[in-house]
C-alpha cells in the first residue's frame, strides 16, 4: 500500500438545476478496499459514473488522476481499456444468453468476423473459477441464482482485466451467506492486489472489508476515515453521514384532529412477481388513522413501494397473504379498480413511467382515474372535465398556459401537482404517497407539504413512503421504519431522529 | 388554442392538411387540372372508401401502442366471398350484410382474445390471421369469381354504375340533390361550431381567437361546399361516400368524446399508469382489434359492392394502405396519439399521390418508390418532431 492510483480532484457536476456533485474529493491507494457511503442521492453514484466515463469528460469540472495521468475518458470503453471497472447495482445480464456469452459481450473473443466459441467459453470458465463458481459457462444466466449472478458480473469485470473494480451495492439483492461469500471473494483479490471502490448502504458490510471510508453528503465529500486511524464503528459512520442541520422547510400543521383508524394491515406477507419464492415483504402490521400523517421510511429496495402497491389491489406481487381493514371492516381488494372504490389511492414514485400519460394534455391526466365521474353512458363531458381540471389547477397553484397543455411538457414539480390532483379527483379516504417530492425543487417541495397537510386537515389519512429523512422526520406524526422487506421500527414523529431512524435500519 | 399560437405551430399542427394542400397543388398542375375534374374527385373518394374505413380501424390499433393488424386485406377478401357467395344463392342482401358483419366481429373477437388475454405479439396473432383467411378465402369460392347478385345492393353500397343517391331535382347538367346536401352540411357545421363556441365562452372556458375561428368556419364550409359542387357536375352523391361520412364522424365521435376512446390513447400513452389508474388494459386491447374486425367487414362490404364480384385475390396490400394511412396522417408509431380526421387525411394524401401519378402516366414501380418514401418521411417527422421536445 502507499501508492496512490486514484485521485478525484474537486470533481463538480451539475444537472439541470441541481449540483449534484459540488468540489468532490477522493483519494484511493493502490490495493485497498475503499468504501464510498451517504444517504440515497447523496451523489456516490453519480461520483462513479464520473469515474468511469458514463458521464463524459467535459459534462463535469475538476480532474480524474488515475496511475498519476490526467484521464479525459469520453465512454465506458475508455476507462475500462486502462481496467477501471464498474459492477452496477442492477445486475447488466441478460437472461437467456450463456455466462460465456455474457462474460464477453461487446469484448467478444476471436476475430471480428468469426467469434471463436471455443475461446470464449475456455476463458469464461477459468474467470468463473477466479470467482469460486464450478458452474460451466455455458449455463443460462437465468437458470443462476442472484448471488451467482453477482459473481459473474464480477467475473466479468476480471475477464476485462479489470485493475480497480467499482461495485456499486453489489450485496442489495444477496443474502446474508452470498454477501459474505462476495465480501470474502473481494478481500480475497485485495491480497493479490486488486484495488476496489465499494458503494453500500450496509454499514457492517462497509467496517468488515473497508480500509478507507469516505462519506459524502449532498454532493460533497464530508470526510475520509481510515481503518488504522480512526473510529470506525456504525455510529461513528451515521454520524457522518445525517449530520445536517434542520431548517423549517416544512409548513406547521395547525390542530389537525387524529380520529380513529383508517386502514390497518395485518400480517401483509408479498412475494416477488417473477422469482415467486422471494419474500419481498414480509409479515408486515401497520395502520394509519383519519387526519394523520404516517411516514414510511427505509432504504431503497426496502420493499416499501412493493408494500404500498400490493395494497393498492394487488397491483404488485403474487402469493398476497395477510388482512386488510378500512375503518374496521376487513375487506378483500380484487383489483386496482375496486382499490380505487374502496377510496385508497396510490400516487406512484415514478411519475413519468407509472403516473403520467405525457403525450396526453393536463386535462385527461387529471380526470384519468375518475372518468365514470364525468360521464354520462361512457360519454365524457367535456366542460365538466375542464372545470374539474381547472379546479385542481386554482387549487394546486399548478403553473401552466393552459389545461390543455400536454403534461410532457410541465416541470417535474408540476407534474407532480398533476399527479395528485388526479388521485385527489378520484376522492380517496387514504392517500399512500411514494416518494412525492422525488426530483423537485425546494420550492415546489414546500408546496406538495403544504397540499398534504390540506389533505389531512380534511380528514383524510396519508401515508407517505420517503428516502428523504428529514421529509420523513418533518412531516410524519408517526413513522414506520421498514428493511428488506420487514418492518423494523415504529417511532412518534416527536421522538425519531435520523440516528434512531438509521440505526434502526442499519442494526436490523 | 388562444391566438398567441404561433405560425410555427399552425404548420407543426396542420402539416400533413398542408403538405396534402401541396400535392394536391403540384398534381394539379402536373395533369393540367384534370385532378380536379369532377370525374377524378370521384373516383378518387370511391376508390379509396375501403382505405378510410380500413385506417380508421387501424388508427383505434395503432393508438393501443403502435400495434397493427395485418390480417385486414385477407379479411376483407374473405368476408367478402362469403357475401357475395351468400347472395349468389339468393340470400336476402340486408340479412347478408348483416352476416357479414357478425363474421367480421367474429373474426375480430378471435383475434382480440389473443393479443389482450394470452397477449401473443399482435405483429404475430394478425399474420396468423393475414394466412389463414386468404387461404379460406380460396376455399370458401373455389377459386373463382362470384359476381355481386344483388342490384339494390350496389347500388346502396356504391358499386356498378348509378351508385349515387338519386337526383330529385333533375334539373340537366347539374346534380341539384348534391348541391343541396353540400348546404345542409355546411350550414349544420356552422350551426353547429356556434352552438358550441357560444357555450364554451359562457362559461368561460377558453376559445380560439375570432379570427382562426372565422378562418376554420370559411376553410371548411369552402372544402365542402367545392367538393359537392364538384361531384355535381359528375354524376351525383356517390353512396358509397355516405357509409364512409358515417364512420368517420362516428369514430371520431368515439376517440374524443367516450371513456373507450380515452383509454386507447391512454394505454398508448404509458399502459402502466393507465393500468394503475384502475382501467382494464387488457379489455382495451380487446376492443381495438375486435373493432378492427367489425371494421375489416364494413371494408369489404364496400369493396365487393365497388368491384360487383368477390374474388380470393382481392384485398391484398389493404392493410398497408390502412397503416400507411395512419402513420402519413400524424398517429405515432409507438401509441397515445393520432386521430381519425389525421388517418383520413393521410388515406386522402396516398390516394392523391396514386392517382396522380396514374394520370401523368408515371411508371407503375416508381409510384410504389414515391408511396414508400413518403411514407417513410411522414414518421421521420413524427420520430424528430418528439426528440425536440425532449
Amino acid at each position: 500500500m502507499g501508492n496512490t492510483i486514484l485521485e478525484m480532484k474537486n470533481i463538480t457536476k451539475e444537472f439541470p438545476g441541481v449540483k449534484a456533485l459540488d468540489n468532490v474529493n477522493l483519494v484511493v491507494e493502490e490495493g485497498e478496499i475503499h468504501a464510498l457511503v451517504g444517504e440515497n442521492g447523496a451523489g456516490k453514484s453519480t461520483l462513479m459514473n464520473v469515474l468511469s466515463g458514463i458521464y463524459p469528460y467535459g459534462t463535469y469540472t475538476g480532474d480524474i488522476v488515475y496511475k498519476g495521468e490526467v484521464c479525459k475518458f469520453q465512454k465506458i470503453k475508455d476507462s475500462e481499456e486502462k481496467g477501471i471497472v464498474i459492477i452496477h447495482q442492477e445486475l447488466a445480464l441478460v437472461p437467456f444468453m450463456s455466462i460465456g456469452e455474457n462474460m464477453f459481450l461487446g469484448n467478444e473473443q476471436g476475430k471480428k468476423s468469426a467469434i471463436d466459441w471455443n475461446k470464449t467459453y475456455a476463458e469464461a470458465d477459468k474467470y468463473l473459477r477466479m470467482v469460486g463458481l464450478s458452474e460451466s459457462s455455458r449455463v443460462l444466466i437465468k437458470d443462476i441464482g442472484v448471488g451467482k449472478q453477482q459473481l459473474v458480473e464480477i467475473a466479468k469485470a476480471l475477464a476485462k482485466q479489470a485493475k480497480l473494480l467499482i461495485l456499486d451495492e453489489p450485496t442489495s439483492s444477496l443474502n446474508e451467506t452470498d454477501s459474505k461469500a462476495l465480501l470474502d471473494l473481494l478481500l480475497e483479490f485485495k491480497k493479490q492486489g486488486m484495488t476496489s471502490i465499494i458503494i453500500s448502504h450496509k454499514l457492517n458490510e462497509v467496517s468488515y472489508v473497508a480500509d478507507k471510508i469516505t462519506v459524502i453528503r449532498d454532493g460533497s465529500t464530508i470526510e475520509t476515515l481510515d481503518k488504522t486511524k480512526d473510529d470506525i464503528s456504525e455510529d461513528r459512520i451515521i454520524k457522518g453521514m445525517v449530520g445536517r442541520e434542520m431548517t423549517d422547510r416544512f409548513p406547521k400543521r395547525h390542530d389537525v384532529k387524529i380520529g380513529d383508524v383508517a386502514m390497518e394491515i395485518k400480517d401483509w406477507t408479498v412475494y416477488h412477481p417473477q422469482f415467486e419464492e422471494r419474500k419481498v415483504v414480509d409479515n408486515v402490521s401497520m395502520n394509519v388513522r383519519k387526519g394523520e400523517v404516517v411516514g414510511i421510511a427505509g432504504l431503497m429496495g426496502a420493499g416499501r413501494t412493493e408494500l404500498a402497491m400490493s395494497v393498492f389491489g394487488k397491483a404488485y406481487g403474487t402469493n398476497i397473504s395477510g388482512e386488510l381493514y378500512l375503518n374496521g371492516q376487513e375487506v378483500k381488494l380484487k383489483n386496482i379498480k375496486d382499490a380505487i372504490k374502496h377510496k385508497i389511492a396510490y400516487v406512484t414514485e415514478d411519475r413519468k413511467g407509472n403516473g403520467l400519460v405525457l403525450t396526453n394534455p393536463i386535462r385527461v391526466n387529471t380526470t384519468l382515474a375518475n372518468l365514470s365521474e364525468l360521464c354520462n353512458k361512457r360519454v365524457i363531458d367535456k366542460d365538466k372535465e375542464y372545470q374539474v381540471a381547472e379546479e385542481y389547477r386554482m387549487k394546486l397553484k399548478t403553473k401552466c398556459p393552459s389545461v390543455d397543455q400536454n403534461v410532457g411538457n410541465l416541470s417535474g414539480g408540476n407534474q407532480q401537482k398533476v399527479l395528485l390532483a388526479k388521485w385527489m379527483f378520484a376522492d380517496p379516504d387514504v392517500l399512500i404517497l411514494d416518494e412525492p417530492t422525488r426530483g423537485i425543487d425546494v420550492g415546489a417541495k414546500y408546496e406538495i407539504y403544504c397540499i398534504i397537510n390540506d389533505l389531512v386537515a380534511a380528514g383524510k389519512s396519508v401515508i407517505m413512503i420517503s428516502s428523504e429523512l428529514p421529509e420523513v422526520l418533518g412531516m410524519s406524526d408517526r413513522i414506520y421504519v421498514m428493511n428488506e422487506g420487514k418492518m423494523v421500527g415504529e417511532m412518534a414523529g416527536a421522538e425519531a431522529s435520523q440516528e434512531s431512524i438509521m440505526s434502526c435500519i442499519l442494526k436490523s | 388554442m388562444g391566438s398567441s399560437f404561433s405560425i410555427g405551430q399552425i404548420v407543426k399542427k396542420y402539416s400533413m392538411v398542408i403538405a396534402l394542400v401541396i400535392i394536391i397543388g403540384i398534381f394539379t398542375i402536373g395533369t393540367d387540372g384534370n385532378l380536379l375534374r369532377p370525374q377524378n374527385i370521384n373516383n378518387l373518394l370511391s376508390q379509396n372508401a375501403y382505405v378510410f374505413v380500413l385506417a380508421t380501424g387501424m388508427l383505434m390499433c395503432i393508438l393501443t401502442g403502435g400495434n397493427i393488424d395485418l390480417s385486414v386485406g385477407s379479411v376483407v377478401c374473405f368476408i367478402g366471398c362469403v357475401g357475395a357467395l351468400l347472395m349468389s344463392k339468393g340470400v336476402n342482401m340486408w340479412l347478408t350484410v348483416i352476416i357479414m358483419l357478425l363474421i367480421g366481429v367474429a373474426i375480430g373477437v378471435w383475434q382480440a382474445f389473443w393479443v389482450a388475454y394470452i397477449k401473443v405479439p399482435p405483429f404475430i396473432a394478425t399474420l396468423a390471421g393475414m394466412y389463414a383467411f386468404r387461404g379460406l378465402s380460396n376455399v370458401v369460392l373455389n377459386g373463382q369469381a362470384v359476381a355481386v347478385a344483388s342490384d339494390t345492393y350496389l347500388k346502396v353500397f356504391g358499386g356498378g354504375a348509378d351508385c349515387y343517391i338519386p337526383d330529385f331535382f333533375k334539373v340537366e347538367g347539374t346534380n341539384l340533390t348534391c348541391i343541396f346536401i353540400g348546404l345542409v352540411a355546411v350550414v349544420l357545421f356552422i350551426v353547429n361550431e356556434f352552438r358550441s363556441r357560444i357555450s364554451a365562452k359562457s362559461k368561460g372556458y377558453e376559445t380560439a381567437s375570432t379570427a382562426g375561428f372565422l378562418a376554420k368556419l370559411v376553410i371548411i364550409s369552402a372544402v365542402i361546399l367545392f367538393l359537392t359542387y364538384k361531384l355535381a357536375g359528375y354524376k351525383g352523391f356517390p353512396t358509397a361516400l355516405i357509409w364512409i361520412i358515417i364512420v368517420v364522424l362516428a369514430y371520431h365521435y368515439f376517440t374524443t368524446k367516450t371513456t373507450m376512446g380515452r383509454y386507447l390513447y391512454a394505454v398508448g400513452g404509458n399502459e402502466k399508469a393507465t393500468q394503475l389508474s384502475g382501467i382494464n388494459t387488457k379489455k382495451v386491447y380487446f376492443f381495438a382489434y375486435a373493432n378492427m374486425g367489425f371494421l375489416t367487414a364494413v371494408a369489404s362490404v364496400l369493396t365487393i359492392a365497388r368491384y360487383t364480384n368477390a374474388q380470393p385475390t382481392y384485398g391484398q396490400l389493404f392493410e398497408m394502405d390502412a397503416i400507411g394511412a395512419c402513420f402519413i396522417g400524424g398517429a405515432s408509431a409507438y401509441g397515445g396519439t393520432g386521430s381519425v380526421f389525421g388517418a383520413i387525411v393521410g388515406a386522402l394524401l396516398m390516394g392523391v399521390i396514386n392517382q396522380g401519378m396514374v394520370m401523368m402516366g408515371v411508371n407503375v414501380n416508381y409510384q410504389s418508390v414515391v408511396k414508400g418514401l413518403v411514407l417513410l418521411v411522414a414518421v421521420i417527422f413524427d420520430v424528430v418532431s418528439k426528440r425536440e421536445k425532449k
